[in-house]
């Protein structure tokens, strides 16, 4: 059974419709007129409620429970992947995935964050939300990748990095520091795509790249809007609203020209809508971003990732 | 007339409580241990409470006064101010927000940058203000942290930054974010070039700031009890459903759990740090 979000809702009922009429469908009774009646008016359908997005809907989208992960990505876009796990020091995290591929034959690191799709495998990876142990790791990966000169594809996909306890005992804070430096440091191309939710520092922590890409129903932002609202509303009600103010998806962003690279396009209706197909679009995206930064030289891989970040403010003097 | 019935007239009228009000700013109550304290005999103790050693948070300027030597202090980037380009707005103006910080510390924004020396070694520092917008950090501050840290690696001086932040500044949204990877970007230079950083982490240093440079001090040091930390207290506590333990987050916390090197009281800071810098720079 399909999962749908409010919005969705006409959109349902639709293919719902269709399912029926195709599973009656037998030799002596043909319903393909009135299937392909269906088809195009749910196709008209869903362009009109996909045009009109507001920024909440995006959100939600964003967070849309068949939405594809991490691993699904890897699973449609890479060959050869073999994970790599802990960070050495204390546990393995199973929210944030490292190891290594092949992208078109040519090897590459791999670095995501991670959910689970049933309610097992969500509190398994921790809703996407990493220790510290989880940055650790895949600071070590990286490492390991500039060791061997192979490119890191990180993939952005968290609400944020765990607030808990033992996630602060164990320098959360540092955790993440330790990453922003570290990885601006990496002399091999870093290609990061936000693939769902970009949730503050615990994305920005796998994401400090020489490119960086959105796919047009992910967001990024400082906060989420939940948070965004407990604190300056306090009301945690008020997502729509946060959402609006925060301008947090990916158009959004590519507006300010100066943060992201380019704006992946998903197929009509979402990823979820066609997971293979949105593979194949980020595919192609990643392929030709590689191919430009295998031109440059290590010192010129650092230097580009450094100016790129260092570009990043609006002030007045 | 029943016990009952006896109302007399409420208690203390307002008229009356105003009255036996002091006027305001000549004691102080400790946010620590409740104490009631002439004020100026907190400021005389460098607004250390002299009961229970809780350090009140101060402004960047007096800051600055206690930890370079006098006269020393040569501001950078003092006209830069932030820019509302999202146009946000939650219950005020993003715009109003900054017009009123502002107007109320006389220009600026969350933090002061500039060169100066400590007993007689040059540095460079970078020092929050609380006061404006809850040390939040912008564009303004990731900026001028970013040219505190090249002006240390571009003259050869070490760079300390006192924080005092809630993090990053909600209403500069993803460029608020974007600040915690340049200035950590521009520790990786700094560091490789071999010249230290020091953290100072005072009351209170959460979010964004302590998940960027704050934590990345080739020492971090911390005044006592400080709250530091990368989530809020209350988000952590909403999150699990649990009460925190006793003295979580507080600097003696970290400094158990191995995240800051040495907890320093603020009549003691400026001899300690002449005295780590002079060692790490063999002068």
């Amino acid at each position: 059974m399909r999962s749908y979000l409010d919005f969705e809702r006409p959109l349902a009922d639709l293919e719902q419709k269709l399912h029926e009429l195709r599973e009656y469908s037998t030799d002596s009774v043909d319903f393909s007129g009135e299937i392909k009646k269906l088809e195009k008016k749910a196709t008209k359908l869903r362009e009109e409620i996909f045009s009109n997005l507001t920024r909440w809907q995006r959100t939600q989208l964003a967070r849309h429970p068949e939405r594809p992960h991490t691993l699904d990505y890897i699973e449609k876009v890479f060959t050869d992947w073999f994970e790599l796990h802990g960070d050495r020091n204390f546990r393995d995290d199973p929210a944030l995935v490292c190891g290594f591929a092949r992208l078109d034959g040519e090897p590459v690191a791999i670095i995501g964050h991670q959910k689970g799709r049933d309610t097992k495998a969500k509190v398994h990876r921790n809703f996407g939300m990493p220790n510290p142990e989880g940055y650790r790791k895949a600071l070590r990966v990286m490492q390991m990748a500039e060791q061997f000169d192979i490119p890191v594809f990180t993939f952005v996909d968290t609400p944020g990095a765990y607030p808990g306890i033992g996630a602060e005992e164990r320098g959360q804070a540092e955790a993440i520091a330790r990453n922003l430096r570290e990885m601006a440091a990496l002399t091999v191309p870093v290609i990061v795509t936000i693939t769902g939710e970009g949730g503050s520092g615990g994305a920005l922590a796998i994401a400090v790249g020489n490119k960086v890409l959105m796919m047009q129903y992910s967001v990024y932002s400082v906060i989420s809007p939940e948070g965004c609202t407990a604190i300056l509303w306090s009301d945690g009600t008020r997502g729509p609203e946060a959402a609006e103010a925060l301008k947090l998806t990916a158009a959004d962003i590519n507006e300010l020209k100066f943060v992201i690279d380019e704006v992946i396009p998903e197929p009509a209706g979402g990823a979820h809508n066609d997971p293979a197909a949105a593979a194949e679009m980020i595919k192609a995206v990643l392929k030709n971003q590689l191919a430009e930064l295998q031109k440059l030289t290590k010192d010129e891989l650092v230097e580009q990732r450094y100016q790129k970040f260092r570009a990043m403010s609006m002030v007045e003097e | 007339m029943a016990w009952f019935n006896r109302r007399s007239k409420p208690p203390i009228s307002a008229k009356e409580s105003k009255k036996v009000q002091v006027p305001e700013g000549v004691w102080t109550k400790c946010k620590n241990c409740d104490e009631i304290i002439y004020s100026k005999e907190i400021e005389r103790n460098l607004n250390v409470c002299p009961k229970c050693d809780y350090h009140f948070r101060i402004s960047a300027r007096n800051r600055i006064s206690l930890v370079l030597d006098e006269g020393s202090f040569v501001e950078m980037d003092a006209g830069m101010e932030s820019v509302d380009f999202l146009e946000f707005k939650d219950s005020k103006k993003y715009k109003d927000r900054i017009k009123t910080a502002v107007a109320k510390a006389n220009g600026g924004d969350a933090i002061v940058c500039g060169e100066g020396t400590i007993e007689g070694l040059p540095v460079v520092v970078g020092v929050f203000d609380f006061g404006f917008m809850g040390g939040s950090m912008g564009s303004v501050v990731g900026e001028k942290i970013t040219r505190a840290i090249e002006r240390g690696h571009e003259m050869k001086k070490p760079v300390l930054i006192f924080s005092s932040s809630g993090g990053a500044r909600m209403q500069e949204s993803i460029l608020s974010l974007m600040q915690m990877a340049k200035s950590s970007a521009a520790l990786a230079k700094l560091k490789a070039a071999g010249i230290p950083f020091l953290s100072i982490l005072t009351d209170p240093t959460t979010g964004g700031v302590t998940a960027s440079f704050a934590m990345l001090g080739d020492l971090n040091i911390a005044e006592p009890k400080a709250l530091i930390g990368f989530a809020g207290p209350r988000v952590i506590e909403q999150t699990i459903r649990q009460k925190l333990p006793e003295g979580f987050q507080r600097s003696e916390y970290l400094l158990e759990h191995g995240m800051v090197d040495m907890i320093v009281r603020r009549p003691e800071m400026k001899a300690r740090l002449s005295q780590i810098l002079h060692i790490l720079t063999k002068s």
